[in-house]
């Protein structure tokens, strides 16, 4: 997949004059399904030139956000505006200008990647040339295979491909990097990347925080229709609490845990470690107290005593993770993991 | 600033496609070209056509032809449509620049072709195979207006379901369709030598209204005022129908 250059040939997007404002607004939006409320009074934007991630477990509402911006569901109140358009009125013209990526991507198994690329360029004036958007997204040695025949990731890779072929100045992205290998999706975030840096605006909703630490100028945590979070990656991260996480090269017996405990409390009073759930053996959580010099020296002192060897010790801010779990609560944990 | 496609460019694109992936596919083959020459071959060589006047082939080219209508629209397209529907092709279409007429008439322009192709081929087995030529009065304006009513009622029909209903219960409503038309639709058989209360649902089903109107433009008879109404009639319902009732989701 070739990631240098990514969408440089297509030059960069035109910004019309007359549009200002932002690329994409939600303002207080209402969405009701029978008695559940999905979105609740939703407001957010995305300016042009920045790519925002909207977060949140499943069922948060991020699809049904999404979609309104898409133009296929109504609000039950509030305004969606798409390039100042409303989206549900926009019809062909605001369209165009317009690139979607579809959570379950809408690709018809039975044609193959070039076919899929070909009819949409003709549904636009100037498209982007179908066989250099296969070979900008790796996909250029399945051309002609049946979509039915390709694997996930290069389903998602094609559906991408879809989004990109009228050279849009905004995207929506509905988990773009989803199903992919970790190449295909380090190959996905350049090329998306590469979009928002040649002034486009990008949307995507992910579940990977991987994708919003390298990707997002600013995140939006949703949570049960409301909007929980909205800041720079770095910001949100420093508003959990910070605690210091260490990996071992094994798992500690109870006994060790507990010698492990005494020690590095009589250095640092309050300390206490304990293994973290969710993560591979070895992994030990050290909570109760901010990380400082002091815990990290008595940390690696009790190791060198016991002959144990330690992986990794990350004594930094919290992660966007402690902070995104401490925002969506326990429940959110499966969505991530 | 990207714009839109001109219309006529997109929709020719999508027919295309349409074609294409009919094509491709063998079962679609078999029904809207194999079964209809098929069904004329046979029941022309076998003779077993009872109760008409002339020729075998005399009854059953028109029938065929109404045949390959039916499969075009209603089957054809019925259940590419469903499954179009299904995998979120249509719903992901509808977020493109192509307006949803755009969709239609371009569904509407690949039967149109396809039906062409039908027509060149029945027309050719009867031809070549059959001895058949047509009548010095041959009424090309009729059989054109047959043929337009007739694709709006199936077309109309298959969209009806592959708009309402899951993709597999469309797919066997419609081959299920398809084998009472062939059998009640004056189509290989005359609708009088069905049983009575047969025979009077069968003159109001669209199937029998079309076989009639295409017999008397090859015929060169004079445009049968009751079956061209009754074909009116469908195409107007099944049409309205299908438009309101269509959920692209």
């Amino acid at each position: 997949m070739a990631v240098s250059g990514a969408l440089s040939g297509a030059g960069s997007v035109s910004s019309p004059g007359a549009i200002t404002g932002p690329a994409l607004a939600l303002d207080r939006v209402v969405k009701r399904y029978g008695a559940r409320t999905v979105l609740d009074r939703l407001t957010m934007t995305v300016e042009r030139g920045e790519l925002v991630a909207l977060l949140g477990p499943n069922g948060a509402g991020k699809t049904t956000a999404v979609e309104m911006l898409e133009g296929y569901r109504a609000a039950d109140g509030g305004t969606v505006r798409v390039l100042g358009e409303d989206p549900r009125r926009g019809g062909p013209a605001l369209k165009a200008r317009i690139g979607v990526m579809l959570q379950d991507g809408g690709l018809d198994p039975r044609t193959t990647p070039r076919d899929t690329l070909r009819l949409y360029a003709a549904l636009h004036d100037q498209p982007r040339s179908p066989d250099a958007l296969l070979d900008l997204v790796g996909l250029t040695s399945v051309a002609r295979t049946r979509v039915r025949r390709l694997s996930g990731g290069e389903r998602q890779r094609l559906a991408l491909a879809v989004a990109l072929v009228g050279d849009p100045e905004v995207l929506i992205l509905d988990e773009p990097t989803a199903g992919m290998d970790p190449e295909a999706r380090r190959a996905a975030r350049a090329l998306i990347a590469g979009l928002r840096s040649e002034g486009r605006a990008v949307l995507m909703t992910t579940h990977d925080l991987g994708d919003v630490e390298r990707l997002a100028d600013r995140v939006l945590i949703l949570h049960g229709g409301r909007l929980v979070a909205d800041g720079t990656p770095s910001a949100l991260a420093a508003g959990a609490i910070p605690r210091l996480r260490v990996r071992l090269e094994r798992a500690l017996s109870a006994d060790e845990l507990g010698a492990f405990g005494a020690a590095i409390s009589s250095v640092v009073p309050g300390a206490v470690p304990a293994p973290e759930p969710g993560e591979a053996a070895g992994a030990i959580l050290v909570d109760g107290v901010a990380p400082d010099p002091d815990l990290v020296a008595a940390v690696a002192s009790w190791c060198a005593a016991s002959r144990i060897q330690i992986v990794e010790l990350r004594a930094a801010a919290a992660t966007l993770e402690e902070r995104y779990l401490s925002l969506t609560g326990d429940r959110a944990v499966e969505a991530v993991a | 600033m990207s714009r839109p496609a001109s219309p006529t460019r997109a929709i020719r694109a999508l027919a295309v496609m349409e074609l294409r992936l009919t094509a491709r596919r063998g079962e679609n083959v078999l029904v809207t070209l194999v079964i209809p020459a098929a069904v004329l071959l046979f029941f022309a060589t076998v003779g077993i056509v009872p109760g008409i006047a002339g020729r075998p082939v005399d009854f059953l080219l028109p029938g065929s032809l109404a045949l390959a209508v039916i499969a075009s629209g209603l089957v054809n397209l019925g259940i590419a449509t469903a499954y179009e529907r299904n995998y979120g092709v249509l719903k992901r279409l509808g977020s493109s620049p192509l307006p949803r007429w755009g969709l239609i008439a371009a569904k509407i322009l690949a039967v149109l072709m396809l039906e062409i192709v039908q027509v060149a081929l029945l027309m050719s087995v009867a031809t070549f195979v059959l001895d058949w030529a047509p009548a010095a009065s041959f009424a090309v304006g009729l059989f054109i207006v047959a043929l337009l009513l007739g694709t709006v009622t199936f077309a109309g029909l298959g969209l009806l379901l592959a708009g309402t209903l899951r993709a597999e219960a469309t797919l066997a409503i419609a081959n299920g369709l398809f084998l009472v038309f062939l059998m009640v639709g004056g189509i290989v058989l005359p609708v009088d030598h069905l049983p009575a209360p047969l025979a009077a649902l069968a003159t109001v089903l669209p199937a029998a209204a079309l076989s009639d109107a295409f017999r008397a433009a090859l015929g060169g008879a004079a445009a049968p005022g009751l079956p061209l109404f009754i074909l009116a009639a469908w195409g107007v319902f099944s049409a309205t129908l299908a438009v309101r009732t269509f959920r692209w989701e």
